[in-house]
């Protein structure tokens, strides 16, 4: 291959299989992916909030954020299916192989919340891009303070890796808030939206740093009530969601006012996606 | 999901329409041997007069709904149909034949037919989905045989089908084409029609009359208006949305609005 | 060896010459004729083929093209193609992927394209703009686009000084425009009975070394600069850009993008002409026996409700929000992105635009009722 092939490199997806598949509620599936070319893995090393372009052969590529620890062999995308790309994948088995092109965008400021309190809040499958941050925190726990995990779902069944808030839950020096929208006769939890369980947090002004995931409506409602409380906009990061087709800032469809979703983001600091948030129609 | 599968069951149907979009499949010469290779094709009597009952995986329907007939036929055809998709205008839009839809039927049976009463028919020339679930539309008058190809070897890799839903203009302007109501001032439809014939007459010079039909969020007023100032009269330019597809809603309530009908 | 700014003489009946050298040369020569009531960029052999004794008038939503009589080649200022198709494939394959069954394993491998020697005579300086903000969007980020890249290597720009505009034309305002400055390799000024041609890059020289020319008289350059100030001082069209970025981004809300609504037909015509629009969806086109598929990227544009999909919904479900969007980011986030306008003043988006939207007009009127 020419040199200029080798340019085009980050276009072509990588085979991974399928090792293990995990199913939550009607429509979410966890896929934990191997590489079939081992050697390639260190080309996939990410940082949790990053995503991948996970490829469907014949079909297309969706934008999904990598849900799984930057230690573990395996890489893990936790998908809804929405579109007609994941409705593909979603009939994929163990055993069966997908296409990976990655990692892409900035994830979490994991370093930058070294020593700080971390509140995390996130709402519907707004989990997914941000459980590989709470992994993380909690596997390098002398490093981080006090983490608070706030989240919110519609619905009870739509709660994705239960099993995970369970365990963090029991961790010390932790708080697990989980609330439902809507009550089910299982669910022993809080019902509500989620910005209501801001009030059974300490928050320390000085020290915490804010993860927020999910409905750009929850985002923006919780945001507003921590900077009311007195949080600094800029210790409040956010992770955005738009279609993606290239994934290096070329293809203009994840445009969101001056940013490229998928090369200045996902995660983005409040201050500089503030003035566009919200916005209808942007 | 590996090993060998059975080949899915195509079946092509027919309701009220001149076998033009049928024809389109036939006439993929190059690709039709490969076709049969990868489907059975169960049911497609413009090819064969050999058929075979449902269930079927892919039902391609043709034609509009006009008789009473029509209605019970179409709902056995979705009930052996896992995936049914629609093709041409006259199945995704009622067709040219929609045009009875403003008229007395009646009236217009007593003056074609000698023995009227020996016709039973419905009042009005309908879209399939005004009768059942569509689950996929290609539209087009006639279709693309590229398109319902493209339809079908998405179907092939479980797939729904990515159908452009932008305007003519797009694949005009991707040719290389100049504008022909910018150059010559041609009353073309291409601005609110749905891209996907490969923007055929306008690369011939020809403006658009919109036979693929509405593009997903057309803007049929501004276009109105420009084709008045191009110097149609609001009769004509009526007319131009009145046309194959004026069934179909955002040319239909403009059509109206033009008209003075009720929209 | 001439001097890179030393301006020289070429007669016109030597243009041919040119046209010969650069076929000598191995390029594949493009340059402006007329073809389907417009001027097009094709490939051309004979200075004959060219726009010779060609005019054209333009403005919003219409352009007319007739013969003036005249002897001059570049008289028409410009047509709905720029360079963009040049570097920048309307549609092209990027990837095809070899795959070896249902859920099963597969290769992919890039489909770069072949790298060909083209020249475009007859460029605008509007267009060099558009073609420097392009290369900003496809090669000087972290991932340089090959496909583009390959193309671009391969070009060999003969500009244009615009000696006439226009009524749609209004580069002045974003000093892209008239006179080539930067970008070429050869630029020419047309004049009476010939051109001032000078060269902007080692290529260029070495043509024009050549054809051993003359070099401009004095009065001929003096000529040449009354000639490209006239042109300047007499551009029609105006576009403020004094107060952008803000100036948008302050104004979200503003009741012109309803009325805009109204009017636009969300038909993508203006983001197909414009020579800086790089949009573009990718799409897998699978074969039929499902044994290799072919990643497909071509122009989109953000007046399709496609382009804003998210999650079964579109962000955009509305034309004021896709016009919107489409304005600021030409004139607004464009600055954020790339240090640069994304707009050049060709005023291709006036012209081409079905039912004349003038985008100079619709700032004008946010900045009006704004104030």
């Amino acid at each position: 291959m020419s040199a200029s092939a080798s340019e085009a490199g980050y276009l072509l997806p990588e085979p991974a299989e399928i090792v293990e598949k995990r199913t939550y509620g009607s429509d979410i599936h966890a896929y934990r992916l191997r590489l079939c070319d081992p050697s390639a893995r260190p080309r996939f090393d990410f940082m949790p909030g990053q995503f991948n372009m996970v490829y469907a052969p014949g079909v297309g590529e969706v934008a999904i954020s990598i849900s799984s620890d930057p230690d573990d062999e395996d890489l893990e995308h936790t998908i809804r299916i929405v579109g007609r790309v994941t409705r593909v994948i979603e009939r994929l088995q163990v055993g069966d192989v997908l296409g990976l092109r990655g990692p892409y965008g900035h994830g979490w400021p994991l370093q930058e919340a070294r020593w700080r309190d971390v509140l995390v809040v996130t709402g519907g499958l707004g989990c997914a891009p941000v459980t590989g941050a709470i992994d993380y925190m909690f596997r390098r726990r002398a490093s981080y303070g006090r983490i608070s995990i706030l989240h919110g779902v519609k619905k009870p069944t739509d709660l994705v890796h239960r099993e995970r808030f369970e365990a963090w839950r029991r961790e010390p020096n932790c708080y697990v808030g989980l609330t439902s929208d809507t009550p089910e006769r299982s669910w022993r939890d809080r019902v509500g939206v989620v910005t209501e369980l801001f009030e059974e947090v300490e928050i320390d002004l000085d020290l915490t740093v804010v993860f927020m995931c999910g409905p750009e409506v929850m985002i923006r409602f919780a945001a507003r009530i921590l900077e009311r409380r007195g949080v600094p906009a800029s210790r409040i990061f956010v992770s955005m969601e738009r279609n993606m087709k290239c994934a290096v800032g070329l293809c203009g469809h994840c445009q969101f006012g001056p940013e490229f979703v998928c090369k200045d983001g996902p995660i983005f600091s409040m201050p500089r996606i503030a003035r566009f948030y919200g916005v209808r129609g942007l | 999901m590996s090993g060998e599968r059975p080949r899915p069951r195509l079946a092509v149907f027919k309701f009220a329409s001149c076998d033009g979009c049928q024809l389109q499949l036939l006439n993929l010469e190059h690709e039709l041997l490969a076709l049969a290779e990868r489907f059975e094709i169960a049911h497609f009597l413009e090819a064969s007069s050999r058929t075979q009952d449902g269930p079927y995986d892919v039902a391609l329907v043709e034609g509009s709904i006009t008789t009473p007939a029509d209605v019970q036929r179409i709902r056995q055809v979705r009930e052996q149909a896992t995936t049914l998709v629609t093709i041409g205008a006259c199945a995704t839009s009622g067709g040219i034949q929609h045009l009875r839809n403003q008229a007395d039927v009646e009236d217009w049976k007593r003056q074609v037919y000698p023995r009227p009463e020996w016709i039973e028919t419905l009042a009005t020339s309908t879209p399939i989905s005004e009768h059942v679930r569509v689950d996929h539309e290609i539209q087009g008058c006639p279709v693309n045989g590229d398109q319902v190809l493209r339809v079908l070897t998405r179907a092939l890799l479980g797939a729904a089908p990515d159908l452009p839903g932008a305007s003519v203009c797009m694949e005009c302007k991707r040719q290389g084409n100049v504008c022909i109501v910018v150059a010559r001032g041609l009353p073309c439809m291409g601005p609110v029609t749905r891209a996907g014939c490969g923007a055929l007459c306008p690369s011939l010079g020809r403006d658009c009359y919109a036979c693929f039909g509405p593009s997903e969020d057309p803007n049929p007023d501004a276009l109105a208006r420009g084709l008045r100032a191009l110097g149609l009269s609001s009769r004509d330019v009526a007319r131009r949305f009145r046309g194959i597809n004026g069934h179909r809603r955002p040319f239909r309530a403009l059509a109206d609005r033009l008209e003075g009908r009720d929209g | 060896m001439p001097e890179p700014t030393q301006r020289l003489w070429l007669e016109r009946s030597r243009l041919q010459q040119l046209l010969d050298s650069l076929g000598e040369r191995g390029f594949e020569v493009h340059g402006p004729v007329v073809r389907d009531g417009a001027l097009v960029l094709a490939p051309v052999r004979a200075v004959e083929e060219l726009a010779v004794g060609w005019r054209e008038s333009q403005a919003p939503g219409r352009y007319r093209i007739e013969q003036s009589g005249s002897e001059r080649v570049f008289d028409v200022v410009n047509g709905p193609g720029s360079l963009k198709p040049f570097v920048f494939a309307a549609r092209e394959p990027l990837i095809r992927v070899e795959m070896d069954g249902p859920g099963g394993g597969f290769r992919a491998h890039a489909t770069l394209p072949e790298e060909r020697a083209v020249a475009v005579v007859g460029v605008r300086a509007c267009d060099l703009a558009a073609l420097a903000v392009q290369d900003r969007v496809f090669l000087h980020d972290r991932y340089p686009d090959p496909y583009y890249a390959a193309r671009r290597r391969g070009l060999f720009l003969v500009a244009v000084s615009c000696t006439r505009s226009a009524s749609t034309c209004f580069c002045t305002s974003l000093d892209t425009g008239p006179e080539a400055t930067t970008g070429f390799d050869v630029a020419l000024s047309e004049l009476e009975g010939g051109f001032v041609a000078r060269a902007g890059s080692p290529a260029g020289e070495d043509l024009l070394a050549e054809l051993a020319l003359p070099e401009a008289p004095a009065e001929t350059c003096v000529a040449e600069r009354r000639a490209l100030d006239a042109c300047a001082e007499a551009m029609p069209r105006k576009l403020d850009p004094s107060d952008l970025p803000e100036l948008l981004y302050d104004n979200l809300d503003h009741p012109r993008w309803d009325d805009v609504a109204e009017r636009c037909l969300s038909c993508g015509n203006c983001t197909q002409v414009c020579p800086t629009c790089f949009c573009h969806d990718e799409r897998d086109e699978p074969s039929l026996d499902s044994g290799h598929s072919l990643r497909v990227r071509e122009w989109d544009s953000c007046f399709s409700l496609e382009h804003s999909y998210l999650h079964g919904m579109q962000v955009r479900s509305r034309i004021r929000d896709r016009y919107r969007q489409w304005l600021m980011h030409k004139l607004a986030t464009w600055i954020d992105q790339f240090g640069s306008s994304g707009c050049v003043g060709c005023g291709r988006c006036i012209s081409w635009c079905p039912v004349g939207i003038d985008l100079t007009q619709e700032v004008a009127a946010l900045r009006e009722r704004s104030a």
